[in-house]
């Protein structure tokens, strides 16, 4: 992904906790995506602020998780979201 | 009750679906309300209050039939009730919910349930103020359904010319930035425009496009020689929905549902009955499928008598279609039981009058042959209208039949800005 990508939930996103299961869930119209811990890490880093190389080294940053590995590890799940239409590019 | 299914996960709904009326302006010859309405489904319970009592004849006057849909604050507490069973999804349906003079209540209660709402409407009788303040009220996203993108096609298949309005109650969802779905029921009236009703889609701003062919139970089940489109038409705009969905992907998601008619293999009708949705209707009878009113034996409670969870839970309904034991010896020896759940219980019924049967929609069905005759109907049908004879609906063409309009519950005027 370029480097003057700047990821951001779009307005249409809402993220909440599952009462029943604990876990995060993006929700949008009529939908909702369960997400992992690793996902829902890596969306709160998504501020319109960072690009994907940035998000990539915060999210990894403590892990053994290599920055090549992350970087394609968020490039694809973030490529997943923005094909639904759930990402915008820039701060809010 | 204890449920176990083969992928481990728990009963628990993520959708309330909330059918806030069944008064509509419109009559969609396929609409999904009930065709009959049993006296049961409309039964207020005995200890609600006289305003509420029982009408002598269930939705004999719309005004008998107003005043025993749920109240604003019955519907907070089923809202309350079903997010503590973990629904986080509402769809704010009808009927026509505009209809509803508290709907900006409704909306309010729902998000302060921490729900996404949802608003499934056609639009009609909107104003842009009315939208301005549902959008203040938290509404998250609004679904639109149009007939189609020819006015006077629409209007043939909605009993009333309301495009025009529609298309405007649109535009202004897009300014004040709500998302946007529209929701076009597919047939065979209107698969050939396909094309256009894309385009619309687009000028439109939508986010999402729903090309969703007609279920064909309740009315459209009634209109089903007029409705169901042949082979040939079906494939071909499978194929333009398909390059649309990639032309378009990130900008408007483009989702295209195919009848259960032409595809040999049942619908996994709402992931499976009494698992992942939950429907509580204008009266307060709560379902796991907003056609499951229809079926005779399931006994449906009614939230006025009753709590959700042990409605969810515990009920004969919700309970009946659960799990593997109801199944047809066709069903349960089948490796895809845990794929489709043997298919549509209503369909079932509809067709067979055995709810448990295996959905006929399915190959393996000894019902299959109701599928298979009434697909013959529409290839034949397509045959002689591209050999010369138009034979569209309403007009009595040699093998079209006339158009049935629903008739019941009782259509009822809702103010129409501009209309006339
Ligand atoms: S808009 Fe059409 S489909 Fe929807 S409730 Fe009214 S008549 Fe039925
Ligand atoms: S036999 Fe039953 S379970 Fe198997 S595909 Fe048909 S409907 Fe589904």
């Amino acid at each position: 992904m370029a480097t003057d990508y700047f990821p951001r939930l779009s307005g249409k996103a809402r993220l909440r906790v599952d009462r029943v299961s604990g876990a995060t869930f993006l929700l949008y119209p009529e939908r909702g995506l369960r997400l992992n811990a690793t996902a829902a890490a890596i969306l709160s880093l998504c501020d319109g602020c960072r690009n994907v190389a940035e998000i990539a080294r915060a999210a990894s940053h403590g892990t053994d998780i290599g920055p090549g590995e992350s970087e394609r590890e968020v490039g694809t799940f973030l490529a997943d979201l923005a094909k639904r239409g759930l990402l915008e590019n820039g701060p809010a | 009750m204890k449920q176990t299914h083969l992928n481990g996960e728990a009963d628990r709904p993520y959708t309330l679906v909330a059918e806030l009326t069944y008064r509509c302006p419109l009559r969609c010859l396929y609409c999904s309300n009930p065709t009959v309405l049993s006296r049961a489904a409309a039964s207020p319970s005995p200890s609600a209050n006289a305003r509420t009592a029982l009408p002598a004849k269930a939705g004999a006057s719309p005004r008998a039939e107003a005043q025993s849909e749920l109240s604003t604050e019955e519907w907070t507490r089923v809202m309350a009730e079903a997010e503590a069973l973990g629904a986080m999804q509402l769809n704010l349906s009808g009927g026509e919910p505009l209809a509803r003079t508290d709907l900006e209540a409704l909306i309010s209660a729902g998000r302060k349930h921490g729900f996404y709402v949802n608003l499934i409407t056609s639009a009609v009788g909107l104003s842009q103020d009315r939208l301005l303040n549902l959008r203040a009220a938290g509404l998250d996203a609004i679904q639109i359904s149009f007939q189609d993108e020819d006015a006077e096609a629409a209007a043939r298949m909605a009993g009333r010319n309301v495009h025009a309005p529609k298309l405007a109650a649109a535009a202004w969802a897009r300014a004040m930035g709500i998302p946007l779905t529209v929701n076009v029921v597919m047939h065979r009236e209107n698969l050939g425009r396909i094309a256009a009703i894309i385009t619309m889609a687009e000028r439109l701003g939508a986010d999402r496009l729903e090309l969703a062919n007609a279920q064909y139970l309740g009315w459209a089940l009634a209109n089903r020689d007029l409705l169901l489109p042949d082979r040939a038409s079906l494939d071909r705009a499978r194929a333009t929905a398909a390059e649309a969905r990639l032309r378009f992907q990130g900008r408007m998601e483009i989702l295209f549902v195919q009848p259960d008619y032409h595809t040999d293999r049942p619908r996994a009708c709402m992931d499976g009955w009494g698992r992942r949705y939950l429907i509580v209707n204008p009266y307060g009878q709560a379902l796991p499928c907003q056609a499951a009113a229809s079926l005779p034996n399931p006994v449906f409670e009614n939230v006025r008598q009753r709590g959700l969870k042990a409605i969810w839970e515990l009920s004969q309904g919700f309970n009946a279609f659960r799990g593997e034991a109801w199944m047809s010896p066709t069903c349960r020896g089948c490796e895809f039981r845990a794929v489709d759940h043997g298919g549509c219980r209503c369909q079932a019924f509809q067709l067979t009058g055995d709810a448990a049967a295996t959905d006929p929609a399915c190959s393996k069905s000894p019902h299959h042959h109701l599928i298979q005759s009434s697909r013959a109907r529409a290839d034949l049908l397509a045959k002689s209208e591209s050999a010369g004879a138009p034979a569209r609906s309403g007009q009595g063409g040699a093998s079209s039949p006339a158009p049935i309009y629903r008739t019941f519950p009782a259509t009822v005027t809702v103010p129409f800005p501009g209309g006339k």
